[in-house]
């Protein structure tokens, strides 16, 4: 298990490298080069020139890229430019972390609570109303844009109905100890504070949890449909098992290898959901940071944001080919 | 255009029949006689159409995707007037109505460039699946290229390939589209189709991978090999055809990705900021703006992408369990 756990850490290792080679050619060619991004586009010769070897640009390639490695393992990505000019991009990076933590998780647990037990009894009762509305569901939810999902809920329960608050995070004053706001008014025993926070989570989660809710939910049906199929399901019944064995003993947890596999693509591709909902409902995360740098060109945000997702995107597979081989043991001696 | 469907499925058919050679027993007919009918050898796409024939989904997923197709080939002529003229810029008050409503001639209003809508979303119909086909197509010829290399000749081709795509596939794909798609210094459909394209070219590629290798072993390949068949024509004629059907399910389903994508770009600005030619997606993204007062600009636009993206994920996902030997059932 060590020595699987080992592999995994440096085959992860081999693909970030090769990621940062990406992101620095990347960055080298965004239009008009990092100088026209730092100066715009009405600077004289001069100050180009001087700011390129300020920069170092005029040096070979390999030097750039040792000193961009070097700086980036530092944590230093520069100071942003546009999304909150003058403070440091990893800063940005690390304030905003919470909000889209916190976010995630909901949207997560939203898609998972619902699409596992859902896509189980579609599974057990195929053909039936269940099934075909699950199914249904699953379809709508993919071809339905999110950002468009989250301007439709923004629209009929905040605008129309005012039922909840149509953006931000938290709309009463809080004290704030770990930028978690639903954990930090439970610790500071303010909960209006909690309530508060978790109102303005309730919309923006559920659009980001449809398309996850989709895939999951068709995953274990699918998944449950071909173990209920297996031989060993059937000796099971016909050793006279009781049905409760069955399903959590034979069925459950070997229909859980594919269900938990999609789960963690779920998690990682959740930050491009969120670019798109957080902008909509201007929830100050990640997503909505990636949003602003998108349009406003702010390079020193982007490479540290885009980054972090690809890291946070490999670890989380990482972190699921372990709790795989822990599941499957088969895994582990491949 | 239901029966031109019918005619390339049948014509796919064809091709692969022989080579795959899949008889398929449980398509075996029996009429009212008791005899059994006399197509034997049933390849599978010829028992997938059987079963296609006579599946709601399908057939509500092909008619829209032939509704669509007929729309972006007839709109120039049906639409009631020029979706690029600012036909009611004078309607147009920046302060106290931006959004010209219905009236005469123009039943669902105008955009705040005073452009008939209903024009706009008919016609939008075009560019919409000209950047569907194309996102779809330059993803599928990079994946094929990649997929193929890969799979056909293993070793170290293989690793260096399957390297490329983990890396990529370590992106998630929204978010790869979006940085691609923000490195071009003049946005225009071109960079949008690109972004779209790359982004889709690490799924095909291991698609095709996954299905050329499976086939490196098996008996058609290793007969045509022992028969002095040159390798590129085992790979073109021997190998490629088998796994025709697979990447044509999932060209369907990216279809309905890259209408939806090209959208999400326009969102963030990194769309084709050229508004002459109409474009659902583009639409979408810039009716944001006018969402609190005049939701309807964003509703249509809307409409369609869902309904379209609906039709070829429907189309895609019941051609899908038609393909897949397991399910026939």
């Amino acid at each position: 298990m060590l020595r699987f756990i080992v592999r995994r850490l440096l085959q992860m290792v081999g693909v970030v490298v090769v990621l940062s080679m990406l992101l620095f050619v990347w960055l080298h060619s965004l239009p008009g080069g990092t100088v026209s991004a730092l100066l715009g586009d009405r600077a004289t010769p001069e100050t180009r020139a001087a700011l390129e070897e300020a920069l170092g640009l005029d040096r070979p390639i390999w030097v750039q890229y040792g000193a961009f490695l070097s700086r980036a393992l530092r944590g230093e990505f520069g100071a942003s430019t546009g999304v909150l000019p003058g403070t440091d991009a990893l800063t940005i990076l690390l304030n905003r972390l919470p909000a889209t933590i916190e976010l995630s998780f909901c949207a997560i647990a939203i898609a998972v609570l619902l699409a596992i037990p859902l896509g189980y009894l579609a599974a057990r009762h195929r053909g039936s109303p269940l099934d075909t509305a699950g199914i249904l569901t699953s379809l709508v939810g993919v071809a339905v844009p999110v950002f468009f999902l989250a301007f439709l809920l923004k629209w009929g329960f905040a605008i129309k109905l005012h039922w909840l608050p149509d953006g931000g995070r938290q709309s009463v004053f809080a004290t704030h100890v770990t930028n978690f706001f639903v954990l930090d008014g439970i610790l500071t025993r303010e909960f209006d504070a909690s309530v508060n926070a978790l109102k303005h989570l309730i919309l923006p989660a559920i659009a980001l949890s449809t398309i996850p809710f989709a895939v999951i939910f068709r995953i274990t049906r699918a998944a449950v449909l071909e173990v209920l199929d297996e031989d060993y399901v059937r000796t099971a019944e016909a050793k006279g098992l009781t049905s409760r064995v069955i399903r959590g003993r034979h069925v459950l947890r070997n229909a859980m290898l594919p269900v938990v596999t999609t789960i963690g693509l779920q998690i990682g591709a959740l930050l491009a959901g969120a670019v798109l909902t957080e902008k909509v409902f201007n929830f100050p995360g990640i997503g909505d940071a990636l949003a602003l740098a998108f349009e406003q060109r702010d390079y020193a945000v982007l490479q540290v944001l885009i980054m972090a997702a690809a890291v946070v995107y490999v670890l989380v597979n990482l972190l699921v080919d372990v709790l795989y081989a822990v599941i499957d043991p088969r895994v582990r001696t491949r | 255009m239901i029966s031109g469907k019918k005619q390339r499925i049948d014509d796919l058919a064809a091709r692969s029949a022989p080579r795959a050679g899949a008889a398929v027993l449980d398509d075996l007919q029996v009429d009212g006689a008791g005899h059994l009918d006399d197509s034997v050898g049933v390849s599978l796409w010829a028992s997938a159409w059987r079963r296609l024939r006579r599946n709601g989904v399908f057939l509500i997923g092909a008619t829209i995707v032939a509704l669509f197709l007929l729309l972006a080939l007839i709109s120039p002529f049906i639409a009631p007037h020029d979706p690029g003229a600012p036909l009611l810029l004078s309607e147009v008050r920046q302060q106290t109505n931006p959004i010209p409503g219905p009236r005469e001639g123009f039943p669902l209003g105008a955009d705040w460039q005073g452009r008939d809508l209903l024009s706009r979303l008919l016609v939008g119909s075009r560019q919409t699946l000209f950047v569907g086909v194309f996102a779809t197509l330059g993803g599928l010829l990079g994946g094929l290229t990649l997929g193929t290399l890969a799979g056909a000749f293993g070793g170290w081709v293989d690793s260096l390939v399957m390297r490329v795509v983990d890396v990529m596939l370590s992106i998630p794909s929204l978010l790869m589209a979006f940085s691609i798609a923000a490195i071009a210094a003049q946005p225009s459909q071109w960079t949008v189709i690109i972004a779209i394209a790359i982004v889709q070219i690490p799924i095909f590629a291991r698609l095709l991978r996954g299905t050329m290798l499976a086939q490196r072993h098996s008996d058609h390949v290793l007969a045509a090999r022992a028969l002095g068949v040159r390798p590129q024509a085992i790979v073109f004629r021997h190998m490629l055809p088998n796994a025709l059907g697979p990447v044509i399910v999932q060209a369907t389903l990216v279809l309905a990705v890259a209408i939806i994508d090209a959208a999400a770009l326009s969102f963030l600005g990194l769309g084709n900021p050229d508004e002459t030619v109409p474009e659902w997606g583009a639409m979408l993204g810039r009716a944001q703006q006018y969402l609190a007062g005049y939701p309807h600009l964003a509703f249509y636009p809307a409409a369609c992408i869902i309904t379209v993206a609906l039709g070829f994920t429907l189309m895609g996902e019941s051609l899908r369990e038609a393909l897949d030997p397991k399910t026939r059932r």
